[in-house]
């Protein structure tokens, strides 16, 4: 195997050459070869990209911090004390073969693994985690992970400042505050200067009215989801064209977020934009134009390439696909409720906030108003069957990283811990940083359990009035008791699958890089 | 310039402590005019001693300091029959590398001591350091080794 290394220690003139000894002499001995950086104090080599790329493992050998450690980024690692490579160097080869066979082993594990480290940890930009030699099937993985652990912190700040938002105006405007809170508040004036009911956060908050508080968390969390399919498929092209892919895919992320593509077409944008930007950068041209390659020529055209292909190609299949759904849903209306329960939890669970997931809610909203005042009608039904389906996604993997925390990356877990906030709160992007790194499991999962809840709701009765909200407007529910049981059922499902498919499925994501299995052996 | 003199080899070095042993070899610095203030240059190396103790496995000790009071890259070898408590895990130092670097030193000068870093790894350079039988046949095999290789 090949190795590369980095040694250093406080003084710089000793232990640091001692330890680069002792690795190189091991190295040879175990019939490997290792090239070592000696960041001591008589000034310092570095190790060449090409060298870098070319191995298997890296080891840390240090008394103080690496210098320019992101180049080492996305490579199996072995850190110990500089010490440990004077007394131990066959010690810590012998590591490094067993980290480097560990991630060749199980490459999704170790991608998985990769992207739960803080991007861009010790300085020195933005990290991806992307290594450049796997296969199709590894990297595909490795650019979504990219996408899925920059997204997350848009999903987790976004999600809590709604649910937050929610929870307030239950007690400060009552059992229809969640409601209210949804609906008239905005931070931009009234668009008719006739008094329509809509109040202006921004010219007339009222520090004293608590529904102005639940209204600006509600906004401001509204906006950090708006980031989420342009960061999605901003750091999908980004892992895959570096940083001439972040104008193309975040700018398509936005037009997928804008046309209600969903997340599914913010990781297609993110794909066509990362090879539209790829591939531009590869191109062969005059010395002039060189220098405004990256500023001006591949922005511009890899921006455009992208942005028309989902407004001319997607867009018109999109709009016909929502319309057909929605068209075929209003013809169901007197079918059996169950059924539609069912139709509905799977429509719910697809795409958590995509283009099929809005045809069911606005189906189900839109026939809140000819429910009228009856409380009986199938529309209240509905309503209800579609909240409670939306909740489950989230809820069932937040339920899978507690009970499986082994199947799901660093980064899955935390973000499981937000999903049951989430999940209460029916906002079921939680799920979708699970959704798009590992999309079809995941999609199964969530389809089966928001089925089954669906068809819950529908033999259990409940009804809804509120469009939104989850368990905040549970006074607002009929028999709220078996409207939960309906929805932890559901939960139970979706967890259940999705576990089931990790565990079987041909590459599970699994982290025993980060899980302890290996005290040493740590992510760059 | 040279890494090591006949009078910077200290054959009998038999001291209580690793502080005592490290006075009596950076004595010998003073001596030569290597280090312009004993006290100053203990204390840097003391500081270097007490961020963690430099013995190694093996026997050796390399008490070390890069300081404003030293001229010109030096080592001073000593050698103890009894051995000295360098703070190594597997027992007590018989080969100690006192190495003393100035403070803005060139590159040069520092690579030098790297080199030197670099052979007392081999297990080689040490035997033939603990059966050099003078100072002289010491300099001669640091000078051949690190030096001139």
């Amino acid at each position: 195997m090949k190795f590369v290394g980095v040694t250093s220690c406080p003084t710089g003139i000793a232990h640091t050459y001692m330890a680069a000894e002792g690795l190189e002499q091991a190295a040879k001995a175990a019939g490997h070869t290792i090239e070592v950086e000696t960041q001591g104090s008589a000034g310092f080599d570095k190790l060449s990209p090409e060298t870098i790329a070319a191995a298997d493992a890296v080891i840390f050998a240090v008394g103080v911090p690496v210098r320019d450690r992101a180049r080492f980024a996305g490579k199996p690692l072995v850190e110990a004390e500089v010490k440990k490579a004077i007394s131990d160097g066959p010690g810590l080869i012998s590591q490094a073969v067993a980290a480097a066979e560990q991630a060749r082993a199980n490459p999704q594990a170790f991608a998985a693994s990769q992207a739960t480290a803080p991007a861009g940890k010790g300085g020195g930009g933005l990290a991806t985690k992307v290594d450049k030699g796997a296969p199709v099937g590894t990297r595909i993985r490795q650019w979504l992970m990219t996408g899925v652990s920059y997204m997350i912190p848009f999903v987790a700040a976004g999600g809590i400042m709604i649910a937050l938002g929610f929870m307030v105006a239950q007690l400060a405007g009552g059992k229809n505050g969640a409601i209210v809170v949804t609906k008239l508040y905005s931070l931009t004036g009234p668009p008719d200067p006739n008094p329509t009911h809509i109040v202006n956060i921004v010219t007339d908050f009222n520090p004293t009215d608590g529904m102005h508080w639940a209204a600006l968390l509600f906004l401001v969390g509204a906006a950090a989801f708006g980031f989420l399919v342009p960061i999605l498929s901003g750091f999908i092209a980004f892992a895959i064209a570096d940083r001439p892919g972040l104008a193309p895919g975040i700018v398509g992320g936005a037009i997928a977020s804008t046309m209600g593509a969903g997340f599914l077409g913010g990781i297609a944008t993110g794909f066509i934009g990362g090879f539209a930007a790829l591939w531009i950068s590869r191109w062969k041209v005059p010395k002039g134009v060189r220098g405004i390659m990256p500023v001006v020529v591949i922005p511009l055209l890899s921006t455009i390439i992208t942005g028309a292909a989902l407004v001319l190609i997607l867009g018109r299949p999109l709009k016909a696909l929502s319309d057909g759904l929605a068209s075929w849903l209003g013809g169901l209306s007197g079918a059996n409720l169950i059924v539609l329960g069912v139709i509905l939890g799977l429509m719910m669970g697809f795409d958590l906030g995509g283009p099929v997931n809005k045809v069911a809610y606005t189906f189900a909203t839109t026939g809140l108003v000819a429910a009228g005042t009856s409380t009986t009608a199938p529309q209240l039904k509905i309503m209800a069957a579609v909240m409670a389906a939306g909740m489950v996604a989230p809820l069932g993997m937040a339920l899978a990283t507690t009970v499986r925390p082994m199947l799901f990356s660093e980064a899955e877990r935390e973000n499981g811990q937000a999903a049951w906030l989430l999940g209460a709160s029916f906002i079921s992007e939680g799920a979708i940083p699970f959704a798009a790194a590992d999309p079809w499991r995941v999609i199964v999962s969530s389809m089966s359990g928001s089925a089954v809840t669906g068809a819950l709701v529908m033999i259990f009765g409940n009804t809804l009035r509120a469009p939104h909200g989850g368990l905040w407007v549970v006074p607002l529910i009929s028999s709220p008791l078996l409207y939960i049981l309906a929805i932890g059922i559901g939960t139970v499902v979706c967890t259940a699958v999705v576990v089931a498919l990790k565990t079987a499925g041909p590459g599970p994501v699994r982290t025993e890089l980060d899980a302890g299995g290996l005290a040493e052996v740590v992510t760059v | 310039m040279s890494l090591i003199t006949e009078n910077l080899v200290v054959l009998n070095l038999d001291s209580p402590d690793r502080h005592i042993a490290t006075r009596v070899l950076s004595q010998a610095l003073a001596a030569e005019g290597r280090v312009t203030d004993l006290e100053g240059f203990l204390t840097d190396v003391r500081k270097r001693e007490e961020q963690m103790p430099t013995g190694l496995p093996g026997g050796i000790g390399i008490p070390h300091a890069r300081s404003a009071y030293v001229t010109e890259p030096s080592l001073v070898f000593g050698r103890s029959t009894a051995g000295i408590d360098w703070g190594a895990e597997d027992g007590p130092a018989t080969l100690i590398f006192l190495i003393a670097a100035p403070e803005g030193g060139g590159d040069d000068h520092l690579k030098i001591l790297a080199a030197l870093a670099r052979r007392l790894m081999r297990t080689e350079f040490r035997e033939s350091l603990t059966n050099a039988p003078d100072a002289a046949a010491v300099v001669d095999i640091v000078t051949r080794e690190v030096v001139n290789p």
